[in-house]
């Protein structure tokens, strides 16, 4: 931590410069490493599907957040979808995983309910619209890793 | 005056240091579903939620956003606190609040940590005000250690009295299916061996970091009646607040400050018209982190007299067998998930009302019970429980 001394306004004030660092490690748990661990192995987006309200979530979750039933019934979903919405960052950033600009969507995969975020790619800003057709571009299967970046982007149909 | 309120269910997880197989939201639905299965109750059943963690001690910020579905909170109302060591216990006041004030029925109380995805310690050091107190810190361990320095050198306990408290405390844990350190200590030499932490404070004088959930449902005194033949009434909860840096965190060497323990537990006291501690009240769960500061409180929350507390676990006082028995779950030291931990100590003495602690039950019977919770930006939290009302 750096300490300075700094006049203020005509006042002497001592300031204290820091970094906050806390170490994380994040488990995915059951239900998301199942989803992550498919796409690496597979190249399918798959999603749990809740019986009593006939609804299916992707990314997959443990529990519907309308009935609260526990979810068990894994569904595959097409790798074809809807952007719902679509925003576009042309700032790099050290926590954007490619360069910028970086196209980030939220798609509606074609057997889904829900909206997946993920980023677009291969398109002219231009050209993006609400409602375009996208389709998944996984990475090379010996590049997949188990992580949501196992998808490289979805490019426009 | 407040209305009636019961604890109709209880329910945690198991808890240890690393839990890899769920996510933060997989590990608090086992304790949700566990408080609805103890009290036959639908998810439905539950008006609101109130939830506790120390947001950043899992390395991440707003864990409420990930929150909702496995809670049973979607579309509900509730809030969540982090209050350091007390969130838990905050969340019990609230929850109490809601259905003492009528404005709820039946609400959930909720608190979780999952330790293995952080660090406790950094993220407690980044809570220290750069100016006074950022070289110094030790996380919670170094506080505990000046304390326990502090109560050796002015109540005259020795090592060994520390070292009694840790034994009394695994015997417990050892009997509690749901607590994590279960070391199976047979002597006071093998806690006296123990390497140091932070000097005074040794290995087995401290707490461990655990992963777990802890749950409970609060409902007023018409639904209880139908939820349950056995609600716990929760008497009374009181919370106050005092800022660490001033008065010494946890222990004022020169004996001369108030601490927010003083203040809560009179006030509680004085409302309930308990005058004499150990026979108005029958069994206590407190929030000690470490074997010397379960000392310290006992003379805090006046089991005794000031400088008397290693005096108690000399004579057995406090044993899970004796006349007045704290933490027969083990207690803290054993078991810490934090956001949880408060609720634990309610639950815990519940389930010593109710007569279903199992191998752990205290062998008096327990119809009046305190719970206790603090932590490091000192606020005191206390619920008082009560088979009768
Ligand atoms: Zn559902």
């Amino acid at each position: 931590m750096q300490t300075t001394s700094e006049k203020i306004e005509g006042m002497d004030v001592w300031l204290y410069h820091g970094q906050i660092y806390i170490p994380n490690t994040f488990s995915a748990g059951a239900t998301g490493s199942r989803f992550l661990t498919t796409i690496r192995d597979k190249a399918k987006i798959t999603g749990t599907r809740c019986k009593e309200c006939n609804r299916v979530y992707v990314p997959a979750r443990s529990v519907c957040k309308d009935c609260f039933a526990q979810l068990k019934e894994w569904v595959e979903v097409s790798d074809k979808g809807t952007v719902l919405s679509y925003t576009i960052d042309s700032e790099p950033k050290p926590i954007h995983p490619t360069d910028a600009p970086v196209i980030y969507g939220i798609i509606q995969l074609d057997g889904a309910d829900t909206g997946f975020v993920h980023m677009i790619g291969g398109a002219d800003p231009e050209q993006l619209r609400i409602g375009m057709r996208v389709q998944a571009v996984f990475k090379p299967k010996e590049e997949r890793i188990g992580s949501v970046l196992d998808i490289k982007h979805f490019k426009p149909l | 005056m407040a209305n009636k309120v019961a604890i109709v269910g209880i329910g945690q997880t198991y808890h240890k240091s690393n839990r890899p197989d769920v996510n933060m939201p997989e590990m608090v639905g086992e304790a949700v579903r566990a408080a609805l299965e103890d009290a036959d109750m639908n998810i439905k059943d539950i008006e609101a939620t109130f939830h506790a963690n120390m947001e950043t001690f899992e390395g991440i910020y707003m864990p409420d956003h990930i929150m909702a579905a496995e809670m049973g909170g979607f579309g509900k109302p509730g809030l969540k606190v982090a209050t350091g060591g007390t969130s838990g216990g905050s969340a019990v006041c609230e929850g109490f609040y809601m259905v003492a004030s009528g404005l709820q029925d039946v609400v959930m109380v909720v608190g979780y940590e999952k330790q293995d995805c952080g660090d406790t310690t950094a993220a407690i050091t980044a809570a220290l005000v750069p100016s006074w107190s950022k070289g110094a810190a030790t996380g919670a361990i170094g506080e505990f250690a000046k304390q326990a320095l502090s109560y050796m050198e002015t109540s005259g306990a020795k090592e060994e009295h520390a070292a009694m408290v840790r034994l009394k405390a695994d015997k417990g844990a050892c009997r509690n299916p749901y607590a994590h350190l279960k070391l199976g200590l047979t002597s006071i030499d093998q806690v006296l061996e123990s390497g140091y932490l932070v000097w005074p404070l040794r290995f087995l004088d401290f707490c461990p970091q655990s992963c777990g959930a802890c749950v409970l449902i609060l409902a007023s005194e018409e639904k209880a009646k139908k939820i349950t033949k056995k609600p716990v009434w929760l008497a009374d909860v009181e919370v106050v607040h005092q800022e660490p840096f001033r008065a010494g965190t946890f222990g004022d060497p020169t004996g001369t400050e108030t601490y927010t323990q003083h203040v809560a537990c009179e006030n509680i006291y004085k409302r309930n018209g308990i005058t004499n501690v150990r026979r108005d009240i029958d069994l206590a769960e407190i929030y000690e982190p470490s074997n010397w500061e379960e000392m310290n409180l006992y003379e805090h929350f006046h089991f005794c007299e000031k400088g008397e507390g290693w005096k108690l676990i000399e004579k057995g006082v406090t044993e899970m067998d004796g006349e007045f028995p704290v933490n027969p779950s083990g207690g803290v030291i054993a078991t810490n998930p934090i956001g949880a931990t408060p609720i634990i100590r309610v639950a815990e003495a519940a389930l010593q009302i109710r007569g279903d602690a199992g191998e752990h039950q205290a062998t008096r019977d327990v119809k009046t019970a305190l719970a206790s919770a603090l932590g490091g930006p000192n606020w005191t939290t206390l619920a008082l429980l009560k088979r009768e009302m």
